[in-house]
């Protein structure tokens, strides 16, 4: 199923609606999942379903429990509380059939470098038990979807970082899964690469019953999703399409450069009634109708103005409004959570 | 579509994915065994540096030993007597360097893409350790060419025998190693402990001197080292193809005796073998705990 952004249908309540219809299949269910790391809370009990055919994205910043989350819905952590079933099967008592239903691409790579792609995609289909009859046809198909049918004899380590992580995909799709795990796929590339494997993602859709389900800390990726869950300290704090989400702030932001932040923080709630916070070094805001604002906030501030800069809202507003701070703060203040993942990333 | 209607998972495409079943833990262990053979094949070069130091023991160290050691060896070279001891200790090292590639891929992430496979570990380890000692017997089996260059004739039944128990010795030593690679997570730290296990079983196992003579409790360690009854058959059917005094062979290869009854040869190759699965099945343990 695919949905329009700007479609006639493209309302919030329109989207709302239908993610919410109760015909619609869920491909994956999860009910107060939970996982503890010692002191550490990774996830704290998270309730969410995906549907057959979506895009859903987990968004949120690094150490916020993305990956934790990914991991016990791929069977890898065994959650400390809850419950989840993927493809219909719980995560903890049905490990292998979840195993068989399920592609996976890690933020690290897993390909054997040394050898080729066609025997890196021949491994991984004698593991899981591909049909021998099929899986001419299906290496084919699959090498086609992300463009490297013709590189598929070269060894993995002439392949370029962008080149590895589309293999990896094709690699997941292999054994047919019903759903694809995409852990930050796009991390460690460059932004050209980056778009690039989202023009292969989005291609694959087209070509594919699958139901995708990434992780991202880039916000201009999570518009890429049908829904996406803003995750943070381990909680799911909103969760939508990206549209709705964006809608529900309503105001736009603006961000002022002063000499005096602090003064003018304090005339914008004296002068104004506006609560304003510093975010990435400038003065932020929000407002309704912004750029009617500006000529207001020059003739009353009473205080030197050094640039001014207006935006609607995106998603990175969103993640503001619902935790506080922006994802690049949030990232910059966590430094222990980013250890203790890095940590548990090398076991 | 072909489809092997065995099992519930339907894919994407409405393929069904075998089930867990014997057939399909078989042909994971083979797809296992295969990536070892083709990763040697692909890395030949260093297989022929790995035949260097063998050679470097066998003909100086050797020869410069037989100097020390030439009075009342009743006519038999050193060389001769330390031939079966060398291949088995080039195999030795090479079986840990197979058991390594375990940590290896861990380090650079191809072991998550194993272990995320709806299949057993089991079958994943048991395909490792089949591959790594068949790649550790191939140096050994080279070696042997130069078996007449040192005094021990050319004669298929006792290569036959001697590559049988060459690929028991590699299967228990990479056994070993991967019961260390469940516990390292580097490759400098599996390479410091495996050193601190191989050195005092090479020098116990009777590979390089005859273990007669020595005091009581290293006696007993060498009766309980896996690879004294792995060398010991070897030695043993090299001195049966050679034309030696009694006296000689006594002295050379005494055969390994527990009390006063020798062990027979087809006994010490079981116990190699049961060590073996023993260690392997260590290793499986490890592995099914660590998640």
């Amino acid at each position: 199923m695919i949905y329009h952004t700007n479609g006639p249908e493209a309302s919030p309540e329109g989207w709302v609606a239908r993610a919410a219809s109760p015909d619609r299949e869920p491909v994956i269910s999860v009910r107060g999942l939970a996982k503890r790391y010692g002191d550490i809370q990774a996830v704290a009990g998270v309730d969410f379903e995906v549907f057959r055919g979506e895009t859903f994205g987990f968004l949120g910043p690094n150490g916020a429990g993305k990956t934790t989350t990914i991991n016990m819905l791929c069977t890898l952590a065994t959650p400390t509380a809850g419950s989840a079933t993927v493809a219909g099967y719980d995560v903890v008592r049905e490990r292998d059939d979840v195993r068989r239903s399920i592609g996976l691409v890690f933020q690290d790579t897993t390909l054997d470098t040394y050898l080729s792609a066609e025997r890196n995609l021949r491994f991984h289909a004698e593991l899981y038990g591909v049909p021998r009859g099929v899986l001419e046809e299906r290496m084919r198909k699959v090498l086609d979807i992300v463009g490297l049918w013709d590189r598929k004899d070269s060894k993995v380590l002439e392949y370029s970082g962008g080149m590895m992580r589309r293999l990896e995909i094709a690699r997941g799709l292999l054994h047919f899964p019903r759903v694809l795990f995409l852990d930050e796929p796009t991390i460690g590339l460059d932004p050209q690469t980056r778009s690039h494997i989202w023009t292969y993602i989005e291609d694959l859709k087209q070509r594919e019953d699958i139901t995708i389900f990434l992780t991202t800390h880039y916000m201009d990726e999570a518009e890429h999703c049908d829904r996406i869950a803003i995750i943070d300290n381990g909680a799911i704090v909103a969760l939508d399409t990206p549209e709705a989400l964006k809608a529900s702030i309503g105001k736009d932001r603006v961000q002022i450069q002063t000499p005096d932040h602090e003064a003018a923080i304090g005339a914008l709630r004296s002068r104004f009634g506006l609560e304003a916070g510093i975010h990435e070094g400038e003065v932020t805001f929000s407002v309704e109708s912004g750029e009617q604002f500006v000529p207001r906030l020059f003739a009353e501030l009473g205080l030197p103005i050094e640039a001014v800069r207006v935006s609607r809202p995106t998603l990175d507003d969103v993640f503001m409004s619902y935790t506080g701070r922006t994802i690049r703060d949030a990232e910059a203040v966590n430094p222990l959570r980013a250890m203790a993942k890095l940590w548990r990333g090398r076991r | 579509m072909a489809v092997e209607a065995t099992g519930t998972a339907v894919g994407a495409a409405g393929v069904r994915l075998e089930r867990r079943t014997f057939t399909h833990e078989v042909r994971g262990a083979k797809i296992v065994f295969a990536r070892e053979m083709i990763r040697w094949w692909q890395d030949r070069s260093r297989a022929v540096v790995s035949l260097l130091q063998p050679i470097l023991f066998l003909f100086v160290l050797g020869t410069g030993l037989s100097s020390l050691v030439s009075v009342g060896t009743g006519g038999i070279s050193f060389r001769t007597f330390i031939f079966p001891g060398v291949i088995a200790m080039s195999t030795m090292f090479t079986a840990m360097f197979s058991a390594a590639s375990l940590v290896w891929d861990r380090e650079f992430g191809f072991l998550r893409e194993m272990l995320v496979a709806p299949v057993s570990r089991a079958s994943i380890l048991i395909g490792k350790a089949i591959g790594g000692a068949t790649v550790a017997t191939i140096p050994g089996m080279v070696l042997l060419v130069l078996a007449g260059t040192v005094g021990v004739p050319y004669d298929p039944l006792l290569f036959v025998s001697l590559v049988v128990e060459l690929f028991l010795l590699s299967f228990v030593v990479t056994a070993v190693g991967l019961v260390v690679a469940g516990r390292t997570r580097q490759i400098q730290s599996f390479m410091a402990i495996t050193q601190i296990f191989l050195m005092p079983m090479l020098f116990l196992s009777g590979a390089l001197f005859p273990l007669s003579g020595l005091p009581a409790w290293l006696h007993v360690l060498t009766r309980v080292n896996p690879l004294t009854y792995a060398v010991d058959p070897m030695r043993r059917a090299v001195f049966a193809h050679l034309d030696v005094p009694t006296a000689v062979l006594k002295r050379f290869s005494p055969g390994v005796t527990w009390g006063s009854w020798t062990v027979p040869i087809p006994l010490e190759l079981l116990l190699v073998l049961a060590m073996g699965l023993a260690l392997l099945a260590v290793a499986i343990i490890e592995f099914r705990r660590a998640e």
